[in-house]
């Protein structure tokens, strides 16, 4: 036994204890804490190869065969911890040796060419904190629900690398040259069409998330990053680029990530993610007691930055504007803040967002009835929260639709 | 023709929508469109003065290197192998490495319905007959990804088109009639025109 097990063991030990009859006595009645459960009075764990996150903290993605989700209601913060950024994929997570790995660029390029780990960690590289999410990022119907069931589909985190236009110069563009296809070296072999234009303004292609190297889950050892577009546009595990003057009409595209709208019509390429908002304190599971409560959450945008972030506390009929915290980064997830004092009799609470084309999150009736489609790909909506007197809070289902000044 | 005339509506609008997009990254592109990919991206030009014509990182990749990994197919039938299928040969590759998952006859099964008159199935919601060699063959059986021989493929993609009334059962599926393969979802495709601002879209 080592001796970091042989503390942990201790540590567990006085967790038991501090759970028996006697222990709950002591406590209850004030008095002081024994020998043992206080930390002053015993030497603590000494430094670590790894840290470890607190084993009072239960931080979890709820899984299922092809997706995990963000806890969004137990984060505090705007970047999501990498183990807990969600995943999607479609063939499973591949083991990839980075000795081994390369992107191959070819088509309608003036030199074709491949390059190793190494090589893409040679180029000029940039940061940037922007977040990802599934275009299929709503669930609703049920008033248990969390927002981590609603729309943990979504994380933010930093990523590093290359911009994809340092490639593209690399290899240069032959002048027909205006989709490029981005493939996975993961079993679904996956594969998107991006017009070059993405690909020219902010495309990435990512070795490292939030200081380290790339999780497996996110596309290591490399993946291509597109700030603000639907998640699966930004094909993880990436092996190869093809430039060519055509889109590819491949499967994810066609069959899948296309949803339907007015008149029997499918939209497709719809990769942005329009602006969305969510409360993530008070939600479901939370119970809350009245007085001050600060109402907490996070907004983003696909196409710019968050400009204003709205909340009621009645349902929809007034609207405030919540304090943002700085810095407000472009297409990120942006922490917001709520001060209010509950009386303790029940209410609908609600957020929505603003970003800087002037887009405004729509209630979901609003949604619904501009698709002629009761859910999808894309949808967005206002997610208002039902406080109950006895403190509980639920998902609420019917949402007026009421407008502000704003609007006006 | 028809297809041409989408396909240039297709790259019109999405180089028109994402050319307004702007960045604060290490440098931005304010008015991206062909023309201008064009003056930017050829390898002599230079984005950034203090950036060489090229870093030289990377080699070349040989013809052996790309065609190792090059198999996607496009709608007009670039990247199609030589080949063909025909659906009562597909029937029987079907029912052994497909049906577990897709059902007896295309629908009913754990997965996605890839036969039927209504929903998301081949006949209803796939816009080209072309991606489905390509997503076949890219990524199919599950349990065995990648595993089906070209022919194989053709057979299946023949099996698939007939079971869903595209094409005669007795029709032969080839490297050169398979982008011709008249897909009645594609009247109903619309290219995404959601641009920000305050419409609901």
């Amino acid at each position: 036994m080592t001796r970091r097990q042989l503390i942990g063991r201790v540590a567990a030990l006085g967790l038991v204890l501090s759970q028996n009859p006697y222990g709950r006595t002591t406590q209850a009645g004030g008095l002081p804490l024994t020998e043992l459960d206080d930390p002053t009075k015993k030497l603590g764990v000494f430094p670590g190869k790894i840290g470890t996150r607190s084993t009072f903290e239960k931080l979890e993605k709820t899984t299922s065969q092809t997706s995990s989700r963000s806890p969004l209601q137990d984060f505090h913060g705007t970047i999501t911890p990498s183990d807990l950024h969600f995943e999607r994929h479609h063939g499973g997570v591949p083991v990839i040796d980075p000795e081994r790995y390369e992107l191959i660029i070819h088509g309608m390029v003036e030199k074709p060419m491949k390059f190793s780990l190494h090589d893409l960690k040679r180029f000029p590289s940039v940061s940037r904190i922007s977040f990802l999410e599934c275009s299929g990022n709503y669930r609703g119907g049920n008033e248990k629900l969390t927002p981590q069931q609603i729309c943990g589909l979504t994380s933010q985190s930093e990523w590093t690398g290359i911009m994809l236009s340092t490639l593209f110069r690399e290899v240069g563009l032959k002048p027909k040259a205006s989709w490029f296809l981005a493939e996975g070296g993961d079993a679904a072999v996956m594969t998107r069409s991006i017009p070059i234009s993405k690909g020219l303004d902010d495309a990435m292609i990512v070795y490292a998330q939030n200081g380290e190297a790339v999780r497996p889950e996110q596309g290591y050892p490399a993946r291509l990053f597109l700030p603000g577009w639907e998640g699966n546009t930004s094909v993880k595990w990436i092996r190869r680029i093809e430039v060519s003057d055509a889109p590819f009409m491949t499967r994810e595209e066609t069959s899948k990530y296309t949803e339907r709208v007015k008149d029997g019509k499918i939209r497709q390429f719809s990769v942005v993610m329009d602006a969305r908002s969510i409360i993530t304190f008070p939600t479901y599971p939370q119970v809350v007691e009245r007085g001050w409560i600060e109402i907490r959450g996070i907004a983003w945008s696909g196409r710019g930055r968050v400009t204003l972030v709205e909340i009621s506390v009645d349902n929809g009929k007034n609207w405030y504007p919540a304090r943002l915290q700085e810095p407000v980064l472009n297409k990120a997830h942006t922490g917001f803040r709520f001060l209010w004092q509950w009386d303790g009799r029940e209410t609908v609470i609600m957020s929505r967002v603003y970003d800087d084309t002037g887009y405004r999150q729509p209630f979901l009736k609003e949604l619904q009835d501009a698709r002629a489609s009761r859910g999808g790909y894309h949808f967005n909506p206002v997610t208002p929260w039902r406080l109950k007197p006895d403190g509980s809070v639920v998902l609420a289902d019917a949402v007026p639709r009421i407008r502000s000044n704003r609007d006006k | 023709m028809y297809r041409n005339i989408f396909l240039f509506i297709v790259s019109f609008i999405l180089l028109g929508c994402s050319s307004s997009i702007k960045t604060g990254d290490i440098r931005s592109y304010d008015t991206i469109d062909i023309g201008r990919v064009k003056e930017i991206l050829l390898p002599q030009q230079a984005l950034d003065s203090s950036w060489p014509e090229s870093f030289g990182f990377g080699r070349s990749a040989s013809k052996a290197d790309i065609e190792r990994w090059d198999i996607d197919v496009m709608p007009d039938g670039r990247g199609l192998p030589k080949g063909k299928g025909v659906a009562v040969a597909g029937r029987s590759i079907y029912l052994v490495k497909c049906a577990s998952c897709h059902g007896q006859d295309g629908s009913g099964g754990t997965y996605d319905v890839l036969v039927s008159k209504k929903g998301k199935s081949i006949g209803t919601y796939w816009p080209y007959a072309t991606t489905l060699f390509d997503y076949i063959r890219r990524t199919m059986p599950f349990n065995m990804p990648g595993s089906l021989k070209d022919e194989e493929v053709y057979h299946l993609t023949a099996y698939l088109l007939a079971a869903n009334g595209l094409i005669d059962s007795v029709d032969v599926i080839t490297q050169k009639n398979l982008p011709s393969v008249k897909m009645p979802a594609l009247a109903n495709f619309v290219i995404d025109d959601r641009k920000g601002g305050p419409e609901i879209k």
